[in-house]
Order: structure tokens, then sequence, then C-alpha cells
């Protein structure tokens, strides 16, 4: 399906403003590899500074076309289809790393800046942003917190709505505001960092965050065991949970016609690591344990390889004692609907799940699993789907929330500049 | 207030639900800062939901501010009632209403205390991990609305981390649930907006919490150092080794001597005085606590002391806990400051405390959270001799805006509320400000919910181009246009 933008830039007047602001080698019309879920822009600009960009923004604002905001570009299909996507802004430029402030445990970046290389200067100093995202040699920060990406360091260390302390956005009108600060504790007026995580660019362009940092850990070690059935896997995930075990990470790996397997990460000292190993033996009495390397922390992402058109990934959220009734589901599922599954599930809850059938068949799936989930506390959002399916929402139920939702967007961008349609509630 | 909407409130909450008369209504004229004092119209003390949905529908018509009351301890006058506004008591919503272990949730109605959240699950080995120094008083409608800390947010976490879902009554008396007993629903994060909002976008009647399960052991160390400089030099070592304490605390001579006649903790006489807490596997704690041990002599310390026993270590937080309280015992009045800097500015910013309470003959006391740089230095002064209270506020705001150069913040976890109002300009632009206002407007457009506070200029939402008509805040003289 392919939707051309309505809004053509109506003059040529606007493309020469814009041009003025970020430069002329920093605006050009836009290519195919540019659309968004099927929508083609007219430009991408390209802005230096968070000046710029907001000043870029408040001109298209005027002019009433659509914004994007573009980090990295690798989430840029989560979430439902732009209902008009005119102007790229993207953060490509603004990727400098303002202040690594070690001593004090926190740091600040900008928006554009990619994740892994903000990791490999945290290193120098022996620290980390305590968060795997998916893609972090492409990632953008902004683009990470727009979307709530959050893996497997999330259990210990919160997501990225627990890491940033403090942000700087810039509004539709061109506002640039900040809240929070550089200081880990502060409750001096809202929460905004918060506010924009996860809201899919459609407030406002965040522009900086700062974050607190964690420090590395002194040794690692995973390993692995696999479970009879779901019920076995679940009772393994939970008494880990209800344990004193110190362990960073926990998940669950699980594919149609084959046995779930767990795996699970120690940081600590050496002594403290030999005492973790042998207290998780103990727990886990018969089941066999092993040591494995690192990259079975790669099994989120990996997910993601090879997509084909009968590909659809999506994120779930549950309870940790609905674990064994999903993977139930999804057994059912993929014998009733003819779907090849494949499920990596954190001990928060979160996972990701990777369907693989005809379009209709995944319709079916889709639907029916989002309404199990939902009918238990859990949620579903659709993150990659065939291109017939696009117009599937991607969201579901988001709850009697919504009103206020729409009154919130309505007061940061009240003419829907910013990314229409992409959100729930058709925000 | 009008006779017809007091009868309408006692229908809602019945006559026991109704506090109208002056004598009683003294107590609700302040928090736990007590030198603002207003007069509520009337206190209402809704026992569920439902009757807060009702109130709030009353006010919201008759266009009456509210303010929202836990167990008002709160240190910044976050629940001052408001000229010709009521307040809302929750206390009597006060029930536990779900324990999941297995998922670490507890669901609780915000009159609940703090501690009894603990107290509930301890049998279990979970605990509650936001611990402010009120925790046996105060309720957790309080800490949601302040978004509260305690000495054990620098590994766990403030309330924010600890809060997954909330049911509110918005300021036009609807109902909203923001989050959820699991992660991430879909939508904007309102949740993480509404808590820390000072009880400015509404009234939380249910709280879904995490639980988190006590570690295998705790260790508790008490160093002693000749001055605050070079335990904060430890504190650095400490965090550049890698570590991630439960908590590092930190107070000076005067702290100590008021502790110790108020609760004998029977701390070490010195300039500075090292709490440092580790948790976790027991190997791993103490091969740390080792490195602490260490770190700590390599730096001056002259007496390092390891709780032996639970008795000493609750012995050695009591007499922290107390701290502020302590005060009473070495000055008449005193006023608590919350400033917060960036760790590295330590020695600067406590020899310019230093220098400025030599230079007023104000003294000030040091007890803080030295992990996160989160001060609470305590000027002491006596009300009876003139001058004193005023030399005294002027030190305590210098010294919140020695954080502000310093890069720091007003209010690490006691909140804005209507004590540092004013130096909310001193922390953020204009455009910061009205950003975060413009959010306020989505939930409370009428300004109804604790109006006065936080802002140190309220914004009148949806202001339209046209003839001018005074708002009903500026009519009651609560806001001004700029």
């Amino acid at each position: 399906m392919t939707t051309f933008s309505t809004a053509m830039l109506k003059t040529s007047s606007l493309e020469e403003n814009l041009r003025a602001i970020v430069g002329a080698q920093n605006l050009r019309v836009a290519s195919a590899s540019d659309a968004v879920s099927g929508v083609f822009p007219q430009f991408v600009a390209e802005p230096d500074d968070e000046k710029q960009l907001a000043t870029a923004l408040s001109m298209a604002n005027e002019a009433g076309i659509a914004v994007v905001p573009r980090g990295g570009a690798t989430k840029l299909d989560w979430g439902n289809p732009p209902k008009k996507a005119d102007l790229i802004l993207s953060t490509a430029r603004l990727n400098r790393i303002v202040e690594h402030a070690w001593a004090d445990l926190t740091v600040t970046v900008e928006a554009g800046c990619i994740l892994q290389s903000l990791q490999n200067t945290l290193a120098q100093h022996g620290q980390r942003l305590a968060f795997d995202t998916l893609w972090p040699e492409r990632a953008t920060i902004g683009g990470v917190l727009s979307t709530n990406d959050s893996g497997a360091l999330r259990l210990r260390f919160g997501a990225l709505r627990d890491l940033i302390i403090g942000v700087t956005i810039a509004l539709p009108d061109g506002t640039l505001a900040s809240s929070g600060g550089k200081v880990v504790k502060n409750v001096a007026g809202y929460d905004l960092p918060k506010l924009v995580t996860g809201a899919f660019g459609t407030l406002g362009v965040i522009t900086r965050a700062v974050f607190r940092l964690h420090p590395l850990p002194h040794a690692a070690k995973s390993f692995s065991f696999t479970a009879e059935t779901f019920t076995a896997v679940q009772q393994h995930i939970l008494a880990i949970q209800d344990s004193q075990l110190a362990h960073t990470s926990l998940q669950i790996r699980c594919a149609a016609g084959e046995l779930p397997g767990a795996d699970i990460l120690f940081e600590a000292t050496d002594a403290g690591l030999a005492a973790q190993e042998s207290q998780l033996s103990k727990l886990l009495g018969s089941t066999r344990l092993e040591q494995f390397s690192e990259t079975i922390w790669n099994a989120r992402q990996d997910l993601w390889n090879s997509p084909t058109n009968n590909t659809l990934l999506a994120k779930i959220s549950l309870l940790p004692t609905d674990i064994a009734k999903t993977l139930d589901s999804l057994q059912s599922l993929g014998d009733s609907r003819k779907v090849n599954w494949q499920i990596v599930l954190q001990a928060t809850g979160i996972g990701m799940l990777r369907l693989e059938a005809e379009p209709t068949q995944l319709v079916g799936a889709v639907e029916q699993l989002r309404t199990q989930l939902q009918s238990r506390d859990g949620a579903l959002l659709i993150l990659r789907r065939p291109q017939e399916l696009l117009s599937l929402d991607a969201w579901g139920n988001a709850g009697d929330g919504v009103p206020l939702m729409r009154a919130v967007k309505g007061q940061l961008d009240p003419k829907n500049t910013l990314n229409p349609g992409r959100f729930v509630g058709s925000i | 207030m009008d006779a017809r909407i007091f009868q309408e409130l006692r229908s809602i909450v019945g006559a026991r639900g109704l506090v109208s008369s002056p004598e009683e209504l003294h107590t609700y004229e302040c928090d736990g800062l007590t030198n603002f004092r207003v007069m509520p119209l009337a206190v209402l003390l809704p026992s569920d939901t439902q009757q807060v949905q009702a109130i709030v529908r009353v006010c919201h018509r008759e266009r009456i501010p509210f303010v929202a009351r836990g167990s008002g301890t709160g240190l910044s006058g976050g629940a001052l009632p408001v000229n010709n506004g009521v307040v809302i008591s929750l206390a009597r919503m006060n029930r536990i209403l779900e324990v999941d272990l297995p998922n670490a949730r507890v669901i609780v109605e915000p009159g609940v205390i703090n501690l009894d959240v603990t107290g509930r699950v301890q049998p279990h080995a979970y605990f509650y991990a936001p611990d402010p120094s009120s925790q046996s008083v105060c309720s957790i409608g309080g800490n949601v609305a302040e978004n509260s800390g305690g000495a054990h947010c620098l590994k766990y976490g403030f309330t924010t981390t600890h809060v997954l879902g909330l049911e509110v009554v918005l300021p036009d008396g609807s109902l909203v649930n923001l989050g959820g007993k699991s992660l991430d629903m879909p939508g904007y994060d309102l949740m993480g907006v509404f808590v820390g909002s000072e009880g400015t976008l509404g009234i939380a009647t249910k709280v879904t919490l995490r639980i988190v399960k006590r570690p295998e052991c705790t260790r508790t160390l008490l160093a002693a150092f000749d001055g605050t400089n070079e335990a904060g030099a430890a504190v650095s070592d400490i965090i550049a080794a890698g570590m991630l304490p439960a908590a590092i605390e930190m107070m000076d001579n005067l702290a100590i001597q008021a502790a110790e006649a108020a609760v004998h903790p029977n701390y070490p006489d010195c300039g500075g005085l090292l709490l440092v807490e580790l948790d976790g596997p027991v190997a791993e704690v103490e091969s740390l606590m080792r490195d602490v041990d260490e770190i700590c002599r390599k730096n001056g310390a002259w007496e390092v002391r390891l709780a032996q026993t639970d008795t000493e270590r609750i012995l050695v937080w009591k007499g922290r806990k107390a701290a502020f309280a302590a005060m009473g015992r070495i000055s008449p009045n005193y006023i608590v400051q919350d400033g917060v800097i960036p760790r590295t500015a330590l020695p600067r910013v406590m020899s310019e405390i230093a220098r400025l309470s030599k230079a007023t003959g104000i003294r000030v006391a040091n007890v803080f959270h030295a992990g996160d740089g989160n001060l609470h230095p305590l000027v002491l002064y006596d009300r009876r001799i003139a001058g004193q209270e005023q030399s005294a506020e002027s030190l305590s705001y210098r010294i919140l805006e020695l954080c502000l150069e310093a890069g720091g913040s007003i209010t690490g976890e006691h909140g804005v509320g209507e004590e540092k109002k004013r130096m909310m300009s001193k922390m953020f632009s204009e455009p910061d400000l009205d950003t975060m206002q413009r959010v306020r407007c989505a939930f409370d457009p009428l300004q109804l919910s604790n109006p006065t506070k936080v802002f140190p200029t309220p914004r009148l939402c949806g202001e339209k181009p046209g003839e001018y008509v005074a708002h009903p805040l500026e009519a009651a003289g609560i806001a001004e246009r700029y």
C-alpha cells in the first residue's frame, strides 16, 4: 500500500525558510527510502543544533505540514502509519555527548547520539547506561526514548523512564523546554522526562536527555536451563524471582514445538558469582544448569532477523503469573491457525513475539492473543507487520485515559503537527 | 461557604466525615511545614472513591479549590489549605486492597501508611522500598504526591520507580486509570507525570505498588572522620570503585550532637560521620564491605565500626532518622532544606555554607544523603530573637541558590509546595514552567486542585483573545495574568 501525502509543501517560501535555517546542504528532497510505513514525505531536514530544530519545527507547524522526527530510523515503522508525513526532522547531526560527569554518574547527551557510541564513551570511565536496546550500533537516544524500547537489563535497572533524569524538548510552537535536571534526586516540577518517554514523538521532539549511570560490573556470568513444560518454566521463573538471588536479567526463550528455555545473568564480584551459581543450582533442583556465552542476550534482537512478507513482531506485556497461560495460548494458536511463533519473554513480563503466517491468519491470531492478554491486565503492541496489515491498529485498548491523553496532546501540539495518527486513540 | 453547598457535601460524607468547627479545623491549617497556615472552609473525610468523586464534582461545579491531604507530614506546605478552599483528607481510605506476592504487587488506598505496606509483606521477606524518615506515619497517597525518596533510594529508586498504576479522580470528578499491574500499558506515561505533581493534577484513590524481595543480608558501617570533606572524599572513592550501596548518609558534628541528645545512638564524636549500608548476597556484601572499610581508613577515618547485630543496625538508623526532630534539643526553631548538588560539588558547597553560617551567626547542622548529593541543611534559629527568623529564612534560600549554582536542584524529596515556589523561576526558565503548566491545563483547566502550589505564577488555561473577563481564580486573588 502506498499513500502519497496530500499536503504538498504549500509555498516555496517555506522550503526557502527551512533551507535558510538548517543550511542548503542539510535540507534535501526525500527519497523512497525515507518513507514511513508507506507514507512518502517531501523533505528531510537535518538541523545542527536544538535551536535550529525548534525553529524548523515551528515553521512546519505554522505552515500546517506534518512532521516526523527521526533518529536512526531503526524503529520508524513501529506504531500506526502516520496520517500525513511531509517533513522528516532528523536528529542525525545532534549527536554530541554534552557532558559525562563521571564522578557524579550522570551524562548529558543530544538526542541523535548513537547508543553504542555513548556506551563506548561511558566505558572509558568504567560506566554504562544500564540499558540494552535493539540495534545499539544504529539506534539513537531520542529514538529509544520515544519508542520506550527495553531489554533484559530492565529487571535490575528499570526502563529508560527510570534512568532518565532530565530532558529538553522542542514543541511545535518553537518552545524549547527543559524539565528534570542533572542530579539523580530531584522532585522540582513535573516529571516531563517520563511524559515524552514512549510518546512516539507525538508531543515534542526530544533534543537532549540526561541519564543516571551505573558502574560496569566487575564480572558477569550467564546460565541457561530447559524446562519440560510451560508450567515448569513459569514455576522456575517465579521461584527465582521469589528467592534472594541478586540476578541482573532473567528471560524465557521459546518457539513452536520446542521446550521452553530460560537464561539468567549474574553481575557481581568473583566471590559473589560463585555463591550465586551454587544457590541457583540448589534452587533448581534436578534441572540441569549450563553456563552460556553472553550472546544469549541477543535472542530478543535475533527475532528480527530475515523478516518475510508473513512476519509480524509484537511487544507484549503480562503478569509473571500468566507466563504459562500465554505460552499455552501461543501453542494453541500455532496449531489452530498454522502460526509459527517464537518469543523472548523477560521476567518483568515484557516480551518480544514473532509470528509467521499468512496475513489473514496473523490478523486473527493477534486479535485473539490481544483479547486474552487484555483480559488479564496485559497488552499487545504491534511493532512490525506485513504491508497489507498496515491498517490493523497497533495499540489495542488504551483504557479510560485516552481523553486525558488527547487533552495533553492538545496542549503541547494543538495543530497535530507531530506524527499525526501514530499513537493510541488516533493521536 | 454557602449553606446549600455545605449541606450537599455533608450528605456525601455524612456528619462524621465533615469537619467544620474552627477548633477542629486548626488541626488542618498546616502540614509539617508549620510556618505557613491557612484555615480551610471545611475538611472532608471520604471513605471511598465514589465519595471523593462526588466531593470533587461539587467543587468543580461551584469552583471551590480543594487540597488533598494524607497524613500531613509534608515539609514544603504541599497540603497547606488554600484560601476559600476545602481540604479532602484521605486518612479514612486506608485499606490494603490486594497483596499479590507472586507478581510482587500490592494495591492500596491512598491513606495506607508507608510502613504498613512493608508490615503486611514482611512475613514473606518482601518490603516496600521508598523509606522517607516519616515512614511510620506518612501515607502512600502523600508519597505519590511528593514522589518521596528516603535514604535507600540511592539503590532502590524513588516512589515513582515503585508505583505501577493509579486510579485518579480528576479535578472535574471523572475517574481515570493510569498505568496498571503490568508494565508498559499503551499510551502516555501520565502516571509518571502524576507522581510528584504535589496534588496539582487530581487525587489518587488507588495505588498499585511494586514490592521488593528482602536481600540475603544487610550490613551497616559507621566511619568517623575529622570533617565532612574527608568523609565526602571517601564517598567519591566508594562510587569510583564501582559500588552501589543501599545507602550512604553523612552527618556533621552539630547533627551528631542533636541525635545523641535525642535517641543516644552512640555515634562517635567527630566532625564528619559516614554511614554506609550494603545489601545483597552475603559473599558479595562481605567482600565489598572490606573495600569500603579500607577506603574509609585511607581517607582518614579514625574509627570504623560495623554494626554487629540487627539491634545495633536499627539504633544506627534511629539516630539518623531522628536527626530532624532532634534539632529541637539544640535549637528552639529550625528550617529544614532539601537542596541537591552533584556530589562532586560537596566540598565547595559545604565550605560556602560554613562561611555563610559564620558571617550571619546562624548555626547550620548538616545531615544528608551523601550518595546522591541530597543535602538537608538544618538552619537553626530562635524566633524570640528579633530578626533571627528572617535571617534564617534568607540563609536557607541562599543555600538553595548555592545548590542551583552548582548545577543541582532546589528539592530532592520534600517537594516545592508553597515554600519553594518562588525558587522555581531560578531553577527553570519561563518556557520550561509554561510547558509544565500546559500539562497541568490538560488535567485541571479550572485550576482547582491545589491551585496555589509548585508554580510561582499560575497559568490560566484556554485563554482566548477577546474581551477581558476576570477568571474565577483572579477574582479570588489566587492567580494573576502575566
